[in-house]
């Protein structure tokens, strides 16, 4: 029996991409398989079965053991006022960009993206590393105050507790500002001339022609960037606090993505828990998806997904 | 930079050029907040570069602020000697390399496949694929199902999850999709099969975006950490770089907390005596880890914009 030879085309293309279909599916599809784990006593090395199946048992006690339901409110605290840090000050990139765009000396201009645009390019691990020799009791800001006799001992500003959630935000915007702000830089270039030229004309200030040409031109820009905060809200990711915590700040510094991992990994180690914990939270982010594309499809006309 | 294009750019306008009075102070202003901005990012780079080489007395009392003082380099060159920390250069090198090569290949090939309007079943296919973008099973799941696949304490663990990324998939997808059709067309009338279509047309034509991928997923790879963390618990000998050095800041810090906290006078010398050798050594990997990046970033500066717009594309 022969095929017709556009049908066997059909199938040879399949094939070629089927290995790599394979490869999406259990780096991607099979650990949502996991999710199984959150309903057994899973202690690993031991395997489970029917005889570890204990149903919604892990998803009761997040709620009905006081201590971890105390610990589960602690860690969205925390989450919700990193993030909630985050999407109050996203409007940080865009001003830096449209006051950078006002730089007129372009050679600064170009220099001062440069160097704000490369600890993007770091990883957590370094950053941490740049703030524990810049901050740490014999650090260049410390010595710098003792030198000039502001303060009599160092200031632990790594291994403390205090600010953590708006110390987290600054680092965070010290790694991503720079790089944010590009977009709003190729928005802002993407400004149809004439319209500034008009207003020259018609004697706007620099002031006025930021106000109401330049915000109002990047806004939509803007506008995706707050709906993706959105949709990430309790996805802080986990780096970020996992190489600043310490003793001292543990407690207000541990968002979900982190808490998750500390419970599996500390102590005897608790995956089911984990596990269950992770579930709401992905259950959630997806309905957080949703809702924020949704908003912006009735807002903009088009979604971002 | 419209401006610069269309303008006459013979004419050089007074930066201070039409502008009020209190125009003029906000565009000091101006400059002055960019300045400090730009010295808050650099300056820390700088420090630790200059206290790399400075004397190591002078940079463990952090005495070196502005230049180095008493220049030596010693510090890189006892870096080798450092048990661990030559492998763990390799295996970031060797992941680096060999996941970028992976993870380029699979989104051109992938990106072109999912323009080939012959195959069977396409789009769904790369709906498939590109829907993974916006799901994740979370962290625990995700590292017992690798556990399951033999991927823990195995270096493919760093290569495997990360080559098939669908925003590189999306972006060779969209210039494959934007190259004339002629271009094809012509090589299959005489007769090139889609393999053939594929190695002699389109890889050559699509470089220039391969090559803004290939450097964002090199630095994706040379800066992961969390894959080390989560699955290499039991082979030491297949810790990054990243990992190392994130070793030697957490056992300084627990150091310092415990010359802070103690009482005991013995405890506080051994301690400050192990804590002072690690400063500058610690300094001297973070240079290291830090300057693959930086001798690369003047090169791919120009493909930031379109870097940038992976993020933003749509599937």
């Amino acid at each position: 029996m022969r095929m017709n030879p556009k049908k066997a085309q059909a199938i040879r293309e399949f094939l070629y991409i089927l290995p790599f279909l394979i490869l999406v599916a259990l780096m991607s599809y099979y650990p949502l398989y996991g999710w199984v784990y959150a309903f057994h006593d899973y202690m690993p090395p031991k395997p489970i079965s029917s005889e570890t199946y204990v149903g919604l048992k892990w998803f009761q006690f997040i709620v009905s053991n006081p201590v971890r339901a105390a610990d589960v409110w602690r860690v969205l605290v925390n989450t919700f006022a990193m993030s909630g840090i985050s999407l109050a000050f996203s409007w940080f990139p865009m001003i830096f960009a449209v006051f950078l765009n006002e730089i007129r000396c372009k050679p600064y201009q170009k220099f001062v993206q440069t160097v704000t645009t490369l600890p993007n390019f770091i990883s957590w691990v370094l950053v941490y590393s740049v703030a524990f020799n810049v901050l740490s009791s014999t650090g260049a800001v410390n010595s710098v105050l003792t030198s000039l006799g502001l303060i009599d001992k160092p200031i632990a500003f790594l291994n403390s507790k205090e600010h953590i959630w708006f110390k987290m935000w600054l680092w965070l915007t010290w790694k991503n500002a720079g790089w944010a702000a590009i977009m709003y830089l190729a928005a802002i270039s993407a400004i149809d001339e004439q319209m500034i030229e008009a207003a020259k004309v018609d004697g706007a200030t620099r002031m006025q022609i930021i106000l109401r040409i330049t915000i109002p031109c990047i806004l939509p820009t803007y506008f995706v960037i707050v709906m993706l905060n959105i949709a990430n809200f309790l996805s802080n990711g986990m780096e970020q606090y996992y190489v600043f915590q310490n003793n001292f700040n543990r407690k207000t510094i541990e968002v979900l993505d982190l808490y998750v991992y500390n419970i599996a990994t500390s102590g005897r180690g608790n995956y089911p828990l984990s596990t269950a914990i992770s579930m709401l939270k992905s259950v959630v982010s997806v309905a957080l998806l949703f809702i924020t594309n949704t908003v912006s499809r009735l807002v903009r006309g088009e979604g971002f997904v | 930079m419209k401006r610069m294009k269309e303008g006459r750019p013979q004419k050089r306008i007074n930066p201070m050029d039409r502008l009020s009075p209190g125009d003029r102070v906000v565009s000091v202003i101006t400059y002055i907040v960019y300045a400090f901005f730009a010295f808050v990012c650099a300056y820390p780079f700088y420090y630790i570069i200059i206290n790399s080489i400075s004397a190591n007395n002078l940079s463990e009392r952090g005495k070196v602020l502005f230049w180095p003082m008493e220049v030596h380099f010693k510090n890189y060159s006892r870096m080798v000697n450092i048990p661990g920390l030559l492998d763990a250069a390799k295996i970031s090198v060797l992941r680096t390399l060999v996941g970028t090569a992976l993870t380029v290949l699979t989104a051109s090939f992938l990106g072109y496949m999912f323009t080939r309007e012959t195959m069977w079943k396409r789009k769904l296919w790369f709906r498939f694929v590109a829907v993974t973008m916006y799901f994740n099973a979370g962290i625990i799941p995700w590292v017992i199902c690798m556990r399951n696949l033999g991927l823990n304490n195995n270096f493919w663990g760093y290569i495997f999850p990360m080559v098939v990324q669908p925003f590189y998939i999306i972006l060779c997808k969209t210039y494959c999709e934007s190259l004339p059709r002629e271009l094809q067309d012509a090589a299959e009338i005489d007769g090139a099969g889609t393999l053939r279509l594929f190695l002699s047309i389109i890889l050559p034509v699509i470089k220039p975006i391969l090559a803004t991928i290939a450097i964002f997923a090199a630095v994706n790879q040379w800066n992961a950490f969390q894959d080390n963390l989560l699955l290499m618990p039991n082979r030491p000998e297949l810790n990054t770089l990243q990992y190392k050095l994130y070793q030697y800041i957490s056992q300084a810090n627990s150091l310092k907390a415990l010359v802070s906290n103690t009482t005991n006078s013995n405890a506080v010398m051994a301690g400050l005596a192990t804590a002072a050798t690690a400063t500058s050594i610690r300094m001297s990997v973070t240079v290291v880890v830090v300057l693959p990046v930086m001798l690369i970033y003047p090169f791919f500066q120009r493909f930031f914009t379109k870097g940038i717009m992976i993020g933003a594309v749509k599937g």
